[in-house]
């Protein structure tokens, strides 16, 4: 994907978000660090320009909520959570770039509810490249990559990679 | 930021870098906010086991490190001095491997001798936290001084820090030391001349035996408190003595910059070191270095805790 396809892709999801969530009542996009916060920007972006409504963003650190703590040599990075409270009647959006086994989303899921019990939890992804180990879908997709195990989806973006948005397969 | 934590124990801020000891910072910033959701727990250590080996008594400290230890739902044992084997003549080696042989992942340690955490660090393979051994170093102690001067000036680097007391006996004070200089701070130690020696300057920090001089000019004192209970007589001056000529009293307070911070480990020995009314008073953050010692040792257990062994 190139960046117009990115822009796209992410212009149709914030069309879907509208859609699916009726004068965006209590929406809150929460982006997973670090390119899941960028894209939550700019889906937040695409929503202002196409509705005119500003809908909030957050940030939601899954690192200290992942179920691999301890088998790895090098630890992810923590950083702080942000979410307006209370999550009550809310809408939570988790927003990442790359969906895949679905364990990063459950542990997303595990951090919002230390935050309180939002109406209602919604997923969306720039890519959903298969191979899900726990039963979760996405409610919104940039673009569906079907790949093999041992490929991996890269994804460079401007504000977080210093360089042109694409999104490309490699073969490891 | 691209510094990565590798260690699998924290024995002292002299081994660390300035960017390992930033990392350390900036991962409490994570911590600090699971304090304000409404559950306070996170299941990074879950189905750890964390004991908390006290040798020496401490309230403070082992209480932090075991709401720290709760808050990442990691199990916790609590040995103080009194309730283990060593009154027996167990050695520390036999009673840590013992703590190992349950399957003890964490062991923060504190003890009367220098050098106790390293001593069984190289030996466990379990982590090993320093929670302050002898007068050598308290790491986290420092850790959540740094994070609570960064927190409230936004930076570290080029503040003028004091650190006014008993610094010849202090663990705090050697472990702020090394901290604070390695982040780029400039450090003044004060107190009478047989509690600051002169080989300290070796270590970057100036000093002073002139409390007066060194407030007007500070960022940041802090003040350690007066160890009345193991003060040998020959180094110290007296209690009175003491407070005439170092103690942080209402008066001498008023010679400080309207934005310095006063600081204490605690506990307070409230008109010794300190007035009450300048320890209550708004430039003081003793409070805030209570909460950010939660953050600061929750980050700390994450990070060497988290480690694969």
């Amino acid at each position: 994907m190139d960046a117009q396809a990115i822009r796209r892709a992410l212009r149709r999801v914030a069309h879907e978000i509208i859609e699916r969530n009726p004068g965006l009542e209590g929406v809150v996009l929460a982006g997973i660090p670090l390119r899941g916060v960028e894209i939550a920007r700019r889906i937040a972006a695409f929503i202002r320009e196409i509705e005119n409504v500003g809908v909030e963003t957050g940030v939601i650190d899954v690192a200290m909520h992942r179920d691999d703590v301890g088998t790895r040599k090098e630890l992810p990075v923590v950083r702080a959570s942000k979410l307006p409270v209370p999550l009550e009647d809310r809408t939570v959006v988790i927003v990442d770039d790359v969906l895949y086994t679905g364990r990063t989303v459950r542990a997303a899921m595990d951090a919002i509810n230390s935050f309180g019990r939002p109406a209602r939890i919604q997923l969306a992804v720039l890519v959903d490249r298969g191979h899900r180990e726990l039963p979760i879908r996405p409610d919104y997709v940039g673009k569906n990559l079907p790949t093999a195990a041992r490929e991996q989806i890269q994804v460079g973006l401007q504000e977080t990679d210093n360089e042109p948005d694409a999104v490309w397969l490699e073969r490891g | 930021m691209t510094t990565r934590w590798t260690r699998k124990d924290l024995l002292g801020l002299r081994e660390l870098t300035a960017d390992e000891i930033n990392f350390v910072l900036e991962t409490t910033d994570a911590f600090k906010q699971i304090g304000t959701r409404e559950i306070k727990k996170v299941p990074a250590l879950r189905g750890k086991t964390l004991v908390n080996f006290f040798v020496e008594p401490s309230t403070r400290t082992r209480t932090s490190f075991e709401l720290a230890a709760f808050r990442l739902s990691a199990d916790v044992i609590n040995i103080s001095a009194t309730t283990s084997s060593l009154t027996k003549g167990e050695t520390l080696k036999d009673t840590a491997r013992n703590l190992e042989a349950l399957q003890a992942d964490i062991i923060v340690l504190r003890h009367s001798s220098a050098g106790a955490p390293q001593f069984l660090a190289n030996r466990l393979k379990a982590s090993v936290i320093n929670a302050g051994d002898g007068a050598h170093e308290h790491p986290t102690q420092a850790l959540l001084d740094l994070y609570t001067i960064r927190e409230r000036r936004g930076k570290i680097a080029g503040l003028h820090v004091a650190i006014i007391g008993d610094i010849l006996f202090s663990r705090v004070a050697r472990s702020n030391i090394f901290g604070l200089l390695k982040l780029g701070a400039r450090v003044t130690l004060v107190g009478p001349s047989t509690l600051v020696p002169r080989d300290f300057e070796k270590l970057g920090a100036e000093i002073s035996y002139k409390i007066e001089d060194v407030l007007p000019n500070a960022d940041v004192v802090n003040l350690l408190r007066i160890q009345h209970e193991r003060q040998r007589r020959e180094y110290f001056p007296g209690l009175g003595e003491y407070i005439r000529l170092f103690g942080l009293t209402k008066q001498r307070a008023k010679l400080l910059k309207p934005d310095c911070l006063i600081m204490h480990p605690g506990p307070i020995n409230r008109g010794v070191e300190i007035d009450s009314e300048v320890a209550d008073g708004q430039q003081s953050v003793i409070l805030d270095q209570v909460t950010n010692g939660l953050a600061v040792r929750m980050a700390v257990l994450y990070l060497c805790g988290g480690i694969a062994s």
